[in-house]
């Protein structure tokens, strides 16, 4: 239905559930990819898979010098970036009283730091093109908040407002700005929950099952696609009906 | 006209659509030539491409009219 032929996209997070899950939906609708991660095995894997327009880029968004190197190594595998997806998470968990500012600041700096600094620097390229697609993929947790997630929940909500500023920049540009928020689905992320804390969560959700990854990544396909092109600065919520927002 | 002058003017008057004659020394790019903020921003990073040089963004913000554009890249380059 989405035809991405000719797209480039550099997907961060591309060894983990959601973002291979992104990556293979592109590809599969004719974009180039880059698949950006910290371990290089899976995304070679992945890579390998695909097969043709798939590119490795591993790089740790906890290090700011790799978060720097990464639009240019993508630029370079592929020729430009027109599609981003920051997808790359991690978690942190802690009540808050206990929270250090360690865990405060790591989850900050790969959540939503490095998502700022990788769309201002995908932006130029976007904006002589007079097309780009950013999908920063939040959490329902950024809406509801979560005990133990402060830092978390921070870092999603806090992408939320940044596409919203940064889409009302760029919008004359051809150039739009979502997120997409899951709720729980089923990854490696999720797999940690033992299984009271996943017959909790699913008391929760009115669809009584955790997500797909492949669910996620629809939505983040139609995002990406030349047809959502009048839809900016809003939050796709794909949440089995957890938090009707 | 020097060269530096003309290869400015072109890309101001391709990138805001203006009329030629409108691109004098003294031409506001926000006042008198249509440009919003983000215009301002895509010239600096055309006149950055056009010439190989490093406008910082302190400088940039003193860039108000066409022949500041053309003085600070004269003395750039």
């Amino acid at each position: 239905m989405f035809d991405l032929t000719g797209k480039r996209a550099l997907v961060t997070g591309a060894s983990g559930g959601i973002g291979g899950a992104v990556a293979e939906a592109l590809h599969a609708a004719g974009a180039t990819v880059a698949l950006s991660g910290t371990r290089e095995g899976p995304l070679q894997e992945l890579a390998s898979k695909l097969g043709d327009r798939a590119h490795v880029v591993t790089a740790n968004l906890g290090d700011p010098d790799a978060v720097e190197g990464l639009p240019k190594a993508a630029s370079d595998a592929m020729g430009g970036v027109d599609i981003l997806v920051n997808n790359a998470g991690i978690t942190r968990d802690n009540l808050f009283m206990r929270m250090s500012d360690e865990e405060w600041a790591q989850v900050l700096d790969v959540n939503l730091t490095s998502a700022f600094r990788l769309s201002r620097a995908v932006l130029r390229g976007m904006m002589k093109a007079r097309w780009g697609r950013i999908v920063n993929i939040t959490s329902v947790v950024g809406q509801t908040g979560n005990p133990g997630q402060g830092n978390y929940a921070a870092a999603k909500a806090g992408l939320v407002g940044m596409s919203k500023s940064l889409a009302y920049e760029v919008a004359s540009r051809g150039i739009t700005v979502n997120c997409v928020a899951p709720g729980f689905i089923a990854t490696a992320m999720t797999d940690k929950l033992n299984d009271d804390q996943k017959g909790k969560i699913l008391g929760q959700i009115p669809a009584g099952r955790m997500g797909d990854p492949a669910e996620i990544s629809a939505a983040v396909l139609y995002l990406a696609s030349p047809e959502a092109g009048y839809m900016t600065g809003a939050t796709l919520h794909v949440n089995g009906g957890m938090a009707m927002v | 006209m020097s060269d530096i002058a003309d290869r400015v003017k072109k890309i101001v008057v391709e990138h805001l659509g203006v009329e030629e004659d409108k691109v004098v020394d003294s031409a506001s790019f926000i006042d008198d030539l249509g440009a919003d903020s983000l215009d301002t921003v895509e010239l600096v990073m055309a006149f950055e491409e056009e010439f190989g040089i490093e406008i910082p963004d302190d400088a940039a913000e003193t860039i108000q009219t066409f022949g500041d554009a053309v003085n600070f890249i004269k003395a750039a380059v």
